[in-house]
């Protein structure tokens, strides 16, 4: 019976435990002294993991304080989800108010409240893509947006809904099978290592996710989720096959072929869009199959987002 | 797995062959006629062309087939000549073989065929038992027979020498007849079937071919082995009936079947006696309905009735080849076909499709379905030319083919077959083609007229026309045909082909005959086979552009270094949002106690991960245990940890854990898991700490030390430049290892980063660059370069038996001897039924079976004798013999996956790579080899990005090798199977000129050769290690071997003259380790030598190779290096040079 433990760097009493002290140390996604030279694809998995977004919280200008509220400065992982990494942001302004103007923290970026259940990157590639660093967000701690935003009282309910994410994502490829196998505590070893920022935990367990039978050639089928910013839909996802009829990989452009053609460049068009994932635009001729096993989100969804190029 | 192929006959004669890897019938396009049935081994394919003799095509191999002819000259002293030729009348002849009875002078040597050609002229032998003699060669005695010695003494009164010559078989890649002797085979083959190579021990080449003719005989071909792929002769097989087909597998089964339509098994078939003892009857699966057709594999045999119902016999093993019963299978076949694994084809009786049988595994040995091989054949129209000149040559086409008649025109042949029986019937018909107007047309060509369409060209007709009748016609030998004769024989049929279009053929190719005897496939071999055309197109485009190198995935790389900069350069000094926390994995182990009585005893294990100040991430292992009711824990900092060796066997899944002072102690700390999951998820955890710790990552570097256990796994340490450092090299326990999967037998690389190692079953592997592999699952291993791999081994258990005047041997011992059933020691006992493969991983893939190649010989049942155990033992029995045991070996295989790939096809026992330095910009690499037959091999083509090579280049010895070692400025260093050692110049560009024959120190036979810069050191069969004296450039050969140690198993010379061996008995604080590693300390360019040992990571160690190390060490900054290929041909060493002016640098 194997079991995992968390303690924070506080508690751990043992002889000889040099702890960073939470500052901006080990940044270090790779490990690697060269980075150019990347050749493997375990490389692509620790770069999206190890993804930030730098980002500047600022209070609403409406909220009641009691003095100046400054903003702070914080690396936000890309993978992970709102208010799993916004403790510190809270305590911060939190030192400004009055208990009593404190309702439930919410953000808002150029007047768009920002979802806590879309993965930070999806959140961050969808409305500031193209936005001079940092990334600058508001929280407010008056007038929930009831009508745009989910509550969440505490990390177990972002838990629930990212659980409920992986057994979707798995139900699509193995008929759930994988993660009906799995045992509670290799469940709590997947949330434990999103919330605790652990890439070795977290893979240890999500690469039973990602297998698949070679003769079969991918998944069953492949989690997406295609964002768009004109239109009412949150987001486009069907059915779609790693591997078409006849046998060959389906691609990326495959996939927008049939979901969001628009989002396609015809010939002798100007590019209109961009397709980003993590940030990144991926040929369109890269393999569907190989994008849901390396740029997946922790929820083993690829979350595909489709802006306006820039018009500047 | 290697390339084989499947091959196959069509209806018109031509023979194809299906590469396992490929999606094409290729033709076979050298030869010269058409044949009718093909039966293949891995080596070679057999036939009977439509001239009704058997061909063999042997497949060219990189490994020349060559023998050696010796006869020696006998010469005989006398006062007057001296040592001439006169000898005495009692003598030997002049000229003769080694024992004198037989006279062989040089001019009676003749090639036995056309297919062989002469090597070189004679020579003389110049080696007598290792020793090197005199310049020409003489050996002295005093008289026939007596002992020879290479010296003249006073009382030498003759003489002899040996002469040696080679004879090289040419015939490879082609169809070359086998002479055929006209008086004892009056008819014609009709049927031919090979296989049995797994009879004997022997390896590869030899086999057994059986054959049947036309008249129902069989016929067994005498002396088919490696040296001698033709036979030397048939001889025929006495038979309770008449044969119509036979099949023999590749172990002792042997089936034919009857004109009547029962079968024979062929019973008593040992390693001693390929052909068997006698025969076995088997009725016809159905009574009403006899067998036409049979095919047997190691362990299955398959049948097909008149009616063409195909049946699978149940229970045929070595012990009863004759099965308990048949089993009715679906599918309508006209043949059947078992290969290597019991895999099985099949030729569709309606549609002439070849089908496979899918699903077969030793478990399920009838399979699942049938399914369609379903590939083109090569140069689709080129055939009609082929079939053109088919109808002007012969106009007689084969096929195993068996039809009702579908024209009644062959009442008057048929008589004792009525018309309406409609089971007609042999394997040995022949389908004729006939061409109307042809010269040749014979008696029966008008029936297939008469259902030739008219007008237009002529559409090919067939019809089942007995051979015997055909022979008579084109032989035109009798008048008239024997009507009695040709009537027991007959069986005429037409089959038309009814196609509009004669070449339609080409959509749908008509099979007559296949033979999978030579191709390796299992139920787990990735076939293309079956993929219609359009998808085969797709998957080679695939392959073509393979994702390693696509455009979309170096966008993405490039993309997410962009984005990291973007995002992340200018904002490191930002808070993490998350902060860094320890992270402990705790588990329930068991762990060997380190006090005494030692045993396991339950202990709690935890593994404490944080990140250390470095931002590199740092552990501590835990193990609470109580100790007389107290808690007590005992710990190891991970990055102190050495390294971790799974130590798998059946009852336990330990591991052991080293620190360097563990290492010192010669006591690990040893634990066991419950689970084997659990055992490799600790140890793909603790092994990812390490690293981390370590901050090592990927793939190993190309300086790495390589090493192996003695379980076949396989180590690589990253060495530090102070490794050689002196005087204080970085201490060898302290040297961290990490596993790479895969299982190997030994590993040689060089600094290049090219590395190559032989398995256990002497399988070549190339490493491919990956890591991780094997229990290293996800994070641990690379996603690319991870491969397949197999390897197999024997398992060895000791039959003991001790003699009692009643009853001679038997299995009652006395109550002090060992076991009856023992391991070698006979300390343990060993049962045929409780012994089990060596670790969960590896299967049994044989049964028991006596081992005849044991040290020692044995008797024809395998014993060895002996006055009392333990003994030295002898292969044959005497009077003061009380106690005899024989061996019994059993095959099993393992599967795991590892960061190798397969070099077929020839098996290897050595291989060395020339060690150069890392900044050395070699085109070609020399890589030599030895294959397991003992041949000396070149390899052609290695270079940095195919470090595979592409083919062997055989290199000429006279006796075989056994171990080579390639040194600086390309000198090679090799070790005979008789214990002595060779040398040769300079191998690079050329692959030299020829063999120094070194001897080996006093009374010892060298094991073993590992050559470095300029130093050679060779290892003997009793463990000694030796240092070549007064290697020189001028006398690269050197002079005489010094002692430098014993208790050695292996050694391995670096590009630094750096000295590494694998030590037994190294005593350590708590214990003692057999098979270290351990290094030279003192190795300087004066001091050769070097002073004393390190010793580190030990017990069960086997192998190292440190070739890849041509790091200097910290404190030494040369210009330049070795340079390996030589500036000047004329000296071998020109290293020398170079050498002292480092000298000069490390005394300053």
């Amino acid at each position: 019976m194997l079991s995992v433990l968390f303690m924070t760097a506080g508690s751990c009493a043992f002889f000889r435990v040099h702890l960073c002290a939470g500052g901006p140390c080990s940044l270090c996604p790779t490990g690697k002294s060269n980075s150019s030279t990347m050749a493997d694809d375990k490389d692509v998995l620790r770069d999206v993991w190890f993804g930030r977004i730098p980002t500047c919280f600022t209070l609403n200008p409406d909220e009641v304080t009691e003095r100046e509220a400054e903003a702070y400065y914080l690396l936000l992982p890309r993978v992970s989800y709102l208010p799993v990494v916004t403790d510190k942001v809270k305590k911060h302004f939190l030192k400004v108010m009055r208990a009593e103007d404190v309702e439930e923290m919410w953000f808002e970026y150029e007047g768009t409240p920002l979802k806590w259940h879309y993965p930070i990157g999806v959140l961050f590639d969808f409305h500031a893509s193209n936005t001079v660093l940092p990334w600058t967000i508001t929280v407010h701690f008056k007038n929930f947006p009831d009508e745009d935003l989910l509550h969440c009282s505490s990390n177990s309910v972002v838990e629930a809904h990212f659980m409920s994410s992986i057994k979707e994502a798995d139900a699509l490829k193995h008929k759930s099978q994988v993660i009906n196998d799995m045992q509670k505590k290799d469940h709590k070893q997947l949330w434990m290592g999103l919330q605790n920022d652990k890439f070795d935990q977290f893979w240890a367990m999500n690469r039973k996710l990602m297998e698949y039978p070679t003769e079969d050639g991918g998944f069953r089928y492949i989690p997406f989720r295609i964002y768009q910013t004109l239109s009412d839909r949150p987001f486009i996802q069907k059915l779609f096959r790693p591997v078409s009829p006849e046998g060959h990989a389906h691609t990326l452009g495959d996939l927008l072929k049939e979901m969001y053609p628009d989002a396609l460049t015809n010939d002798g068009e100007q590019k209109r869009y961009q397709v980003l994932i993590h940030g990144i635009e991926p040929l369109l001729e890269t393999p569907l199959q190989w994008l849901s096993e390396h740029l997946s989100h922790p929820d083993n969804f690829l979350h595909i987002c489709v802006v306006p190029v820039p018009t500047d | 797995m290697p390339v084989s192929l499947l091959w196959a006959v069509d209806v018109y004669g031509r023979v194809y062959s299906l590469s396992t890897a490929g999606q094409q019938w290729e033709q076979c396009r050298n030869s010269q006629m058409e044949f009718k049935r093909v039966t293949a081994a891995q080596t070679c394919c057999w036939g009977i062309a439509c001239d009704n003799s058997v061909y063999l095509n042997v497949h060219a191999s990189d490994l020349p087939i060559r023998y050696q002819e010796d006869t020696y000259e006998n010469q005989r002293w006398n006062p007057v000549d001296g040592f001439s030729d006169r000898l005495l009348p009692s003598d030997r002849w002049q000229w003769s073989d080694s024992s004198g009875l037989q006279h062989q002078p040089l001019n009676g040597f003749q090639l036995p065929s056309s297919t062989w050609e002469w090597e070189g002229d004679w020579h003389v032998d110049e080696n007598l038992e290792g020793e090197p003699t005199e310049k020409e060669g003489w050996t002295y005695a005093m008289d026939f027979p007596a002992a020879y010695t290479k010296d003249k003494k006073w009382n030498s009164c003759v003489r002899r020498r040996r002469w040696l010559r080679y004879r090289r078989y040419k015939a490879m890649d082609t169809w070359a007849k086998i002479p055929s002797q006209q008086t004892t085979l009056p008819d014609p083959f009709s049927d031919i079937s090979c296989g049995g190579w797994e009879i004997s021990e022997e390896p590869g080449g030899r086999l057994s071919l059986w054959a049947v003719s036309l008249q129902g005989k069989v016929w067994f071909r005498e002396g088919i082995s490696h040296h001698n792929p033709e036979g030397s002769s048939w001889v025929e097989v006495p038979l309770p009936g008449e044969v119509v087909q036979i099949s023999c597998g590749p172990g002792d089964l042997v089936w034919a079947v009857l004109w009547e339509g029962q079968l024979l098994v062929r019973e008593g078939i040992s390693r001693d006696n390929s052909k068997g003892t006698s025969w076995a009857v088997v009725e016809s699966p159905n009574p009403e309905v006899g067998a036409i057709h049979v095919a047997v594999g190691m362990n299955v045999v398959w049948a097909v009735t008149k009616d063409n119902k195909v049946w699978f016999r149940r229970g045929v093993n070595s012990h009863n080849p004759c099965g308990s019963g048949w089993i009715s299978m679906v599918g309508e076949m006209a043949m059947i076909n078992v290969g290597l694994n019991d895999q099985v084809w099949a030729i569709g009786c309606e549609d002439r499709v070849v089908y496979f049988r899918q699903g077969i595994t030793s478990s399920e040995l009838s399979g699942k379905t049938w399914k369609a091989i379903n590939v083109p054949r090569d140069g689709d129209r080129s055939h009609s030319s082929a079939s053109a000149s088919s109808l002007h040559s012969a106009g007689c086409f084969f096929s195993g083919e068996v039809r009702a008649p579908s024209v009644a025109s062959d009442a008057e042949l048929d008589i004792e077959h009525p018309p309406g029986d409609g089971a007609i019937i042999s394997s040995a018909v022949l389908e004729e083609e006939v061409v109307p107007g042809e010269g040749e047309v014979n008696v029966l060509s008008s029936d297939a007229i008469t259902c030739t369409q008219s007008g237009g060209p002529p559409d090919p007709q067939w019809s089942n026309v007995d051979l015997e009748e055909a022979q008579i016609q084109h032989v035109q030998t009798g008048a008239v045909p024997d009507s009695a004769d040709s009537c027991s024989l007959s069986s005429v049929a037409t089959y038309t082909l009814a196609l509009e279009d004669q070449y339609g053929a080409d959509e749908h190719p008509l099979w007559a005959w296949v033979s999978g005897g030579g191709c390796s496939v299992d139920s787990h071999s990735q076939l293309n086979w079956f993929n219609s055309m359009l998808q085969s197109v797709q998957s080679m485009s695939l392959s073509v552009s393979p994702a390693q190198t696509a455009a979309w995935r170096k966008q993405i790389f490039e993309q997410l270094t962009e984005r990291s900069k973007r995002e992340m350069d200018n904002f490191r000094h930002y808070e993490q949002a998350i902060e860094q926390s320890v992270w402990v994995k705790k588990g329930a182990m068991q762990w060997w106690r380190d006090w005494k009585p030692h045993k396991w005893i339950d202990v709690h294990f935890a593994l404490e991960q944080f990140s250390g100040a470095d931002g590199n991430k740092d552990g501590i292992l835990f193990i609470y245990y109580n100790y007389h009711e107290e808690k007590k824990y005992l710990h190891a900092f991970i990055n102190e940890v050495t390294i971790l060796v799974p130590v798998l066997n059946h009852s336990k899944h330990t591991f052991a854990i080293y620190t360097p002072e563990r290492t010192k102690q010669r006591w690990p700390i040893r634990l066991a898991a419950a689970t084997e999951l659990e055992m490799y998820d600790w140890l793909a955890l603790l092994s990812v700490s390490c690293c981390d710790s370590r901050g090592i990552q990927g793939p190993p570097s190309k300086q790495a030390i390589w090493s192996i256990t003695c379980k076949g796994d396989i180590f690589v340490s990253e060495p530090s430049s102070a490794l050689e450092a002196t005087p204080y090299p970085t201490p060898c326990d302290q040297m961290f290892w990490r596993q790479v999967g895969g299982h190997l037998r030994l590993v040689d690389c060089n600094s290049l980063g090219i590395v190559w190692g032989i398995g256990y079953d002497h399988t070549a592997w190339v490493y491919s660059g990956g890591y991780g592999g094997g229990f290293f699952q996800g994070l641990a291993s690379s996603t690319d370069n991870i491969y397949t791999q197999t390897d197999t081994k024997s398992v060895y258990i000791y039959e003991n038996q001790r003699w009692n005047p009643v009853t001679g041997y038997t299995t009652r011992g006395l109550p002090t001897d060992r076991y009856m059933w023992s391991d070698a020691s006979g300390l343990h006992e060993c049962t045929k039924t409780g012994t089990k493969p060596p670790s969960p991983h590896w299967t049994w893939v044989s049964d028991w079976a006596i081992d005849y190649s044991v040290s020692g010989g044995t008797d024809r049942e395998g014993w060895q004798y002996a006055a009392d155990f333990p003994a030295s033992y002898h292969g044959f029995k005497t009077m003061k013999d009380f106690v005899r045991r024989r061996r019994w070996a059993r095959k099993c295989k393992l599967s795991t996956t590892g960061p190798w790939q397969e070099i077929p096809p020839i098996q290897l026992s050595d291989v060395t790579i020339l060690p150069c330095s890392a900044q050395s910009s070699v085109d070609v690499v020399p890589l030599w080899a030895i294959s397991n037959k003992g041949d000396v091999l070149c390899r052609m083509g290695v270079t940095l990005l195919t470090p595979a090579g592409t083919s062997w280049l055989h290199v000429g010895t006279d006796q075989p090798f056994k171990s080579i070692s390639i040194g600086a400025a390309s000198q090679v260093w090799g070790v005979a199977r008789d214990g002595s050692a060779f040398y040769r110049g300079s191998v690079s560009p050329s692959a030299g000129d020829c063999w120094y024959h070194i001897p080996s120190p006093a009374k010892q036979k060298l094991k073993q050769v590992s050559v470095g810069r300029t130093s050679v050191y060779t290892v003997d069969e009793n463990g000694n290690l030796w240092y070549r004296q007064g290697v020189t450039p001028s006398y690269p050969q050197g002079s005489s071997w010094e002692h430098i140690s014993n208790n050695v198993r292996k050694v391995s010379v670096g590009p630094l003259d750096q000295v590494w061996i694998i030590a037994d008995k190294v005593q350590g604080s708590h214990s003692l380790s057999c098979g270290t590693v351990c290094h030279r300390l003192g190795v300087q360019p004066m001091d050769p030598k070097g002073q004393s040992w390190d010793y580190g990571i030990g017990g069960g160690w086997d192998h190292i190779t440190i070739r890849g190390n041509s790091m200097e060490p910290s404190r030494i900054c040369l210009s330049s290096m070795t340079d390996p290929s030589p500036q000047a041909p004329r000296s071998p060493l020109p290293v020398r040079s170079t050498e002292s002016s480092s000298a000069l640098n490390l005394t300053m």
